[in-house]
């Protein structure tokens, strides 16, 4: 009995120690996430897996879709190949503890973002550019003739838990006063289901979530879209907080993608604008910009041609939304607040200086 | 020289009767206590440096979620503690009445084994053979997805004596105002009665029963087959009819040996119980989860969770051992 004490000292001191080793894993140096991607040789991406356009898996394995392309083209920066990407589908209640236990180093699966999830007292993500902006939807059978949000009120909507959809629909409603019954389910399967099977009036969800599930329906022209947009939906890549050098890569990779489309830099032009940057040293942005000259690709922990190691594998934001969910797939979805801001939208990368 | 040394003295410790086992249990005991420091050590130091230290007062803030059922009232802008209790109720509701309708079905089918119609035995055996052998998740999707979901709704509801099954809800007839009993009515294409549950619950309490009701019968079984079958044929004797003879003379001899058997049984049903989400149920994992997605409280809420759970089998397991007292053999 006298030795106890004694050991029971030493136990914090062992783990102290131990732990040690676990800290400076994440924090400590800038970028060491940076440092373990690169020693692996791939990015650990997680996605959704089911939502056409966005992120979905072919039978033969294959992912594609705008958050697909999001991981492709990180991996494309940093290993100059965009198939270095290991993909892991997640549901909307696992991503975030998927994230912060540094299972996926990047998060790309249709993430809204908010305060709660940005700041270190909630989640503690740190967001990349935003790469869709989004609103959120009521879709109904359109022989139901619901024409408003006003006429579910007393009714049941199926919708996804663990999505800030909840949320905006529970505001919502309240403001217009009208009671309803949440009916949730953990994952969209079940969602989509219950509302096909009749146990729902509505479903609510991102609007182009809506309009990417309907292309799956028995009968995708039996079911309409309200007009109203209940929210702002940001949908955004996301990192952990505590890695700003693996952030800053990612945002800049993402806004490399954003700024290409600006300078008219294309998936088959990029390797003619490189020959073009190389004859001419008096296209000074145009050289930064593809790594030509100056350090940008250094400053990031990247390679110094990461821009056009991006722009090769996937196109510029342009390409990568058309092909993906504008109209050059199936959900034809109107390019909208997704512009460049030249043309009145929202896209807008910062100078690369 | 003192006293001669004995020859106990001459053994070496590590041979030593009272010092050995001593050893063991603290070396094991150390273990534990290392690996436990080291796990809360690591997740303090975690939640430090992420700015997550645990911290309780998020449990005022109002919850901003409606809950699709709720026994107790509750809205959006009430605190998340409530939302949880609303949550825990929920649990407790499909729980309770899971146990009752789990233990009545299970000592049915499993006294069935011991039937006389062989028609009876074999559906019995059957029963038990295709629940037990299919995962409960499957048979929750199955209960909500292809049953109560196909429900027809309105005027072509099935109408059973004072229960109406409906894609809208299950209607049962209860007392009404001033305990009159009413039955449900269908008034505008929507019924109403005083008694109504939510198809949920309707699929998770079939789903519960028929899952759990599987092990109590093959629990009944062996109880009942473990009274010598001399007990039987005294009662025979006697002129017993054979139900009287299970009631009186073989069911409180099987007791001792059912009673220790379905307290696992009860414990897994209200475990189960959590599996809730499968199929729209309001329960508690279900509110936690959007709690959790809410606030970002992992660690909290978890915690919670893992508690009420905890409490929920810990109270089952002290009835069921009060229950094992009262049924053993007294012995003076």
């Amino acid at each position: 009995m006298v030795r106890f004490p004694r050991l029971a000292a030493v136990v914090p001191f062992l783990t102290a120690l131990v732990l040690v080793g676990c800290a400076s894993e994440d924090g400590g140096v800038q970028s060491q996430k940076l440092a373990t991607i690169k020693a692996r040789g791939t990015v650990v991406c997680g996605v959704d897996g089911k939502l056409t356009g966005f992120s979905f898996v072919a039978p033969d394995g294959s992912y594609s879709g705008l958050d697909v392309d999001v991981c492709k083209a990180v991996a494309a920066a940093l290993f100059g190949d965009p198939a270095k990407v290991d993909y892991r589908d997640l549901n909307s209640s696992e991503r975030f503890a998927a994230l912060a236990s540094g299972e996926v180093d990047l998060l790309s699966r249709n993430t809204t973002l908010t305060l709660s999830r940005d700041a270190s007292g909630g989640n503690g993500l740190s967001f990349a550019p935003t790469t869709f902006y989004d609103g959120q939807g009521v879709m109904v059978p359109a022989a139901s003739g619901i024409k408003g949000l006003k006429e579910l009120a007393g009714k049941p909507i199926c919708v996804e838990s663990g999505t800030t959809t909840e949320l905006n629909l529970a505001d919502r409603m309240r403001e217009i006063n009208a009671a309803y019954t949440p009916l949730k389910f953990q994952t969209a399967d079940q969602t989509y289901s219950a509302y096909l099977q009749g146990r729902c009036v509505a479903v609510t969800s991102d609007r182009s979530q809506l309009a990417a599930k309907r292309t799956g329906f028995p009968t995708p022209a039996a079911h309409t879209l309200l007009p109203e947009v209940l929210s702002k939906e940001p949908l955004t890549p996301a990192t952990v907080n505590a890695d700003p050098g693996w952030a800053d890569a990612v945002r800049w990779t993402i806004y490399a993608l954003m700024q290409a489309e600006e300078l008219g830099i294309t998936q088959a032009n990029v390797a003619a604008k490189v020959v073009e940057a190389k004859a001419n040293p008096n296209l000074a942005d145009l050289r930064r910009f593809l790594g030509v000259e100056g350090d940008f690709g250094n400053q990031l922990g990247l390679p110094p041609d990461f821009v056009v190691k991006a722009i090769t594998a996937v196109g510029n934001y342009g390409e990568v939304f058309e092909r993906n969910v504008g109209s050059g797939s199936k959900l034809k979805l109107e390019r909208g607040l997704n512009r460049q801001w030249k043309e009145g939208g929202l896209i807008y990368s910062p100078p690369f200086r | 020289m003192g006293p001669s040394l004995g020859p106990a003295a001459t053994t070496p410790w590590w041979r030593n009767r009272r010092v050995v086992p001593f050893a063991v249990q603290a070396a094991a005991g150390l273990v534990v206590l290392v690996v436990v420091a080291f796990l809360l050590g690591n997740l303090v130091r975690n939640l430090t440096a992420a700015g997550l230290l645990l911290s309780w007062s998020w449990l005022d803030n109002p919850a901003g979620f409606d809950l699709a059922e709720s026994s107790i009232p509750f809205s959006a802008s009430q605190p998340y503690w409530l939302a949880l209790l609303a949550g825990l109720v929920n649990t407790l509701k499909v729980v309770v009445v899971g146990l009752v309708g789990a233990t009545l079905l299970g000592t049915a089918v499993g006294s069935a084994a011991f039937s006389s119609n062989g028609l009876l035995k074999r559906l019995a055996r059957g029963y038990v053979e295709l629940v037990r052998n299919i995962p409960l998740l499957l048979q929750l999707v199955f209960w909500y997805f292809v049953v109560f979901l196909a429900l027809p709704n309105g005027v072509n509801a099935i109408q059973l004596p004072g229960l109406v099954l409906a894609k809208s809800g299950l209607y049962l007839g209860w007392f009404g105002e001033g305990w009159q009993w009413q039955l449900p009515q269908l008034t505008g294409g929507v019924w109403h009665a005083p008694l109504r549950l939510s198809v949920e619950f309707g699929a998770l309490l079939t789903g519960l029963v028929v899952y759990t009701a599987a092990f109590i019968a093959e629990v009944v079984r062996g109880g009942i087959a473990a009274v010598p079958q001399g007990q039987w044929e005294a009662a025979r004797c006697l002129g017993f009819s054979p139900l009287v003879t299970l009631r009186r003379i073989v069911m409180p001899q099987a007791l001792r040996v059912i009673v220790p058997g379905l307290n696992s049984q009860y414990i897994s049903l209200a475990k189960n119980s959590s599996l809730a989400v499968a199929c729209g149920y309001t329960d508690l994992y279900s509110v936690a989860e959007t709690t959790l997605n809410q606030t970002g409280r992992a660690v909290e809420v978890v915690v919670l969770l893992l508690g009420s759970y905890l409490v929920i089998d810990l109270l089952i397991s002290a009835l069921m051992n009060g229950l094992n007292a009262a049924v053993q053999l007294k012995e003076r």
